[in-house]
């Protein structure tokens, strides 16, 4: 007979002999069941049809259809140039009054911690929050930014009502969403600058303009790729807050490629043809990826 | 005119800049706070004089109208199990791939996976998503939010967690098992410890990211089981916009990104900046 406990140390050793592979097991089982499936399923539903019908889904292979959808799409090529022209705007002004703000601030003595506990706050708030505040802020009648033109004797302005402006506005929204975070890395990383090179190059004899040019900012260039690029991500994929905004509109005006999806989806049930624009999405990000590692292996090379 | 030098000019400078942040970040909490204790004549009219009420709280809070504080139950439910799931599963997989001679594919597939999706926008995975749910039965329940939410953080915590393991010197875990320590009991006993903060720093950015999921918890789940952001969603887009209960619920959805930056905020600066500065 067995001792008491001989089956529970076997068990610990099989464990100890097992981690190796069972410790990353969960992790690679969550990543193929919740995003490699579905983008398997992504394919075949883009060359599909899918109807319900009594509560089953009649899917029908009707590749041409979904291919003439895309073609017919007229609301796709303002989408694609909304989404890049938010992204490049948003994302270039967050960069500058980040980087702005972390270089003056880096210089005081006093007031870092509070300005730091302050720029937390928008970026943990939840985004629907801060679109839904911006809606009212941007009120046409008593919103406080046409309050704010009434004093200086300006007409109110439909912030969100006009194809002009709706785009703008949803920008607005997204930089004083994100300054903050472009700043609390680049204001880690002014912190953490060498003091000694900055002090040498200062003796001998550099200005302020190429103290800022030759030294600062190659060394912060680091920390610079890396805000720029998960701001870029981060922007690339905005829907909450534009939901909220503008609902895309007026027209097509402040339609995102985000929202694009969730209207094809969810709005006109096209799971097929939604499919396919996914599929073109995925293969765009990817592809971006790809030259984006190209270009930093390139560089780092030179 | 008095002549500043070039020095107490930045500075000077420096400090505008400190008072002009501070009023553009914390002046739009302000107004809609203000706001949120108006009653709906004194919004329409823009008037900064005016008797407070609590009529909209009430309202979000307690009307039978209002779903948000079922919203509130689903939120703590979906964001408190998905992120201890994201947690442990995270961690062990950032120490598999950090401590074990895993071959490159293996390590670099699996990251480079988890940076790809990352990269995706969401929306183009909800729709499969959501036929996958329906099928499985899990459309419209808070598993279908909290399964979806662990893929959505897992990344984030593999990575954090890789970085804070990378910074354990490898002597203290040989030291462990030269001694006669199992593999497992190192790394609970010896390694886990020692990445506390990280742990810590993890957590509290994938709850904020749960509590603050909008686009997957629209589409995957109705009324009932809806979370705070839908919830808040709801009352901008209803036909007919409330605004006093749209001011309120935009605060009192705040109030845990308030809580989490008063109690975590050395944590979360860390988990935000870590990897820019390596």
């Amino acid at each position: 007979m067995t001792r008491p406990g001989a089956h529970r140390r076997g068990f610990v050793e099989a464990l100890n002999r097992t981690f190796r592979h069972w410790s990353l097991l969960p992790a690679v089982l969550v990543f193929a069941l919740l995003t490699a499936y579905p983008i398997v399923n992504l394919l075949r539903m883009a060359v599909s049809t899918v109807e319900f019908k009594d509560g089953s889904e009649i899917w029908s292979f009707t590749p041409q259809r979904n291919w003439s959808q895309l073609l017919a799409d007229t609301a796709l090529a303002p989408v694609v140039v909304n989404t890049l022209v938010f992204v490049v705007v948003a994302v270039a002004i967050e960069m500058v009054a980040g980087l702005a703000l972390a270089l003056l601030i880096g210089g005081l003595t006093r007031g870092k911690a509070l300005l730091r506990t302050l720029m937390i706050i928008p970026i943990l708030v939840p985004p629907v929050a801060i679109g839904s505040m911006f809606k009212l802020m941007f009120n046409h009648d008593f919103g406080v930014f046409n309050q704010l033109l009434g004093y200086v004797g300006i007409a109110p302005v439909s912030w969100l009502g006009s194809t002009s402006l709706a785009l703008l506005s949803v920008i607005i929204v997204d930089v004083w969403h994100w300054v903050p975070f472009v700043f609390l890395i680049l204001f880690a990383a002014v912190e953490g600058l060498p003091k000694e090179v900055l002090e040498a190059a200062r003796v001998d004899g550099a200005t302020r303009g190429q103290l800022l040019r030759r030294v600062t900012l190659p060394l912060l260039m680091p920390a610079l790729t890396v805000a720029l690029v998960f701001r870029a991500i981060l922007a690339f994929k905005t829907f909450d807050e534009v939901y909220l905004l503008t609902g895309g509109g007026p027209g097509t005006s402040s339609e995102l490629l985000s929202l694009h999806l969730y209207k094809v989806f969810f709005e006109q049930n096209q799971l097929g043809y939604g499919a396919l624009l996914s599929v073109f999405t995925i293969t765009g990000v990817l592809s971006l990826l790809t030259f984006a590692r190209w270009l930093t292996r390139r560089w780092a090379l030179r | 005119m008095i002549k500043l030098s070039a020095a107490s000019r930045a500075a000077f400078l420096g400090w505008l800049m400190l008072g002009a942040a501070m009023v553009v970040v914390v002046g739009p909490f302000i107004w809609i706070a203000v706001a949120s204790f108006k009653h709906p004549i004194a919004i329409l009219s823009g008037t900064w004089s005016f008797t407070p009420t609590l009529d909209n709280y009430t309202d979000v809070l307690l009307s039978k109208r209002s779903d948000f504080l079922a919203g509130v139950r689903n939120s703590l439910i979906v964001a408190t199990v998905s992120t201890a799931i994201a947690l442990v599963v995270g961690t062990l997989a950032a120490y598999s791939l950090h401590r074990f001679a895993w071959a490159r594919w293996v390590t670099l597939g699996f990251l480079g996976w988890t940076l790809a999706f990352h990269m995706i926008p969401v929306l183009t995975l909800v729709g499969p998503w959501y036929l996958a749910f329906k099928q499985l039965g899990l459309y419209d329940t808070r598993l279908a939010l909290i399964l979806t939410h662990v893929s959505v953080n897992l990344p984030m915590a593999v990575w954090l967690m890789m970085s804070f393991f990378r910074d354990i010197p490898p002597e203290i875990e040989q030291a462990a098992l030269v001694d006669g320590c199992h593999p497992l009991s190192a790394f609970w006993y010896v390694v886990l410890p020692l990445v506390v903060p990280g742990l810590i720093a993890a957590g509290v950015l994938a709850f904020v990211f749960s509590w603050n999921e909008f686009s997957i918890a629209l589409n995957l789940v109705s009324q009932t089981n809806a979370t705070v952001p839908v919830v808040v969603a709801k009352f901008a887009q209803d036909y007919e916009i409330q605004h006093g209960q749209m001011a309120a619920a935009s605060i009192l959805a705040t109030i845990p990104a308030l809580v989490l930056m008063v109690f975590g905020q050395r944590f979360i600066v860390q988990g935000l900046t870590m990897g820019s500065v390596k």
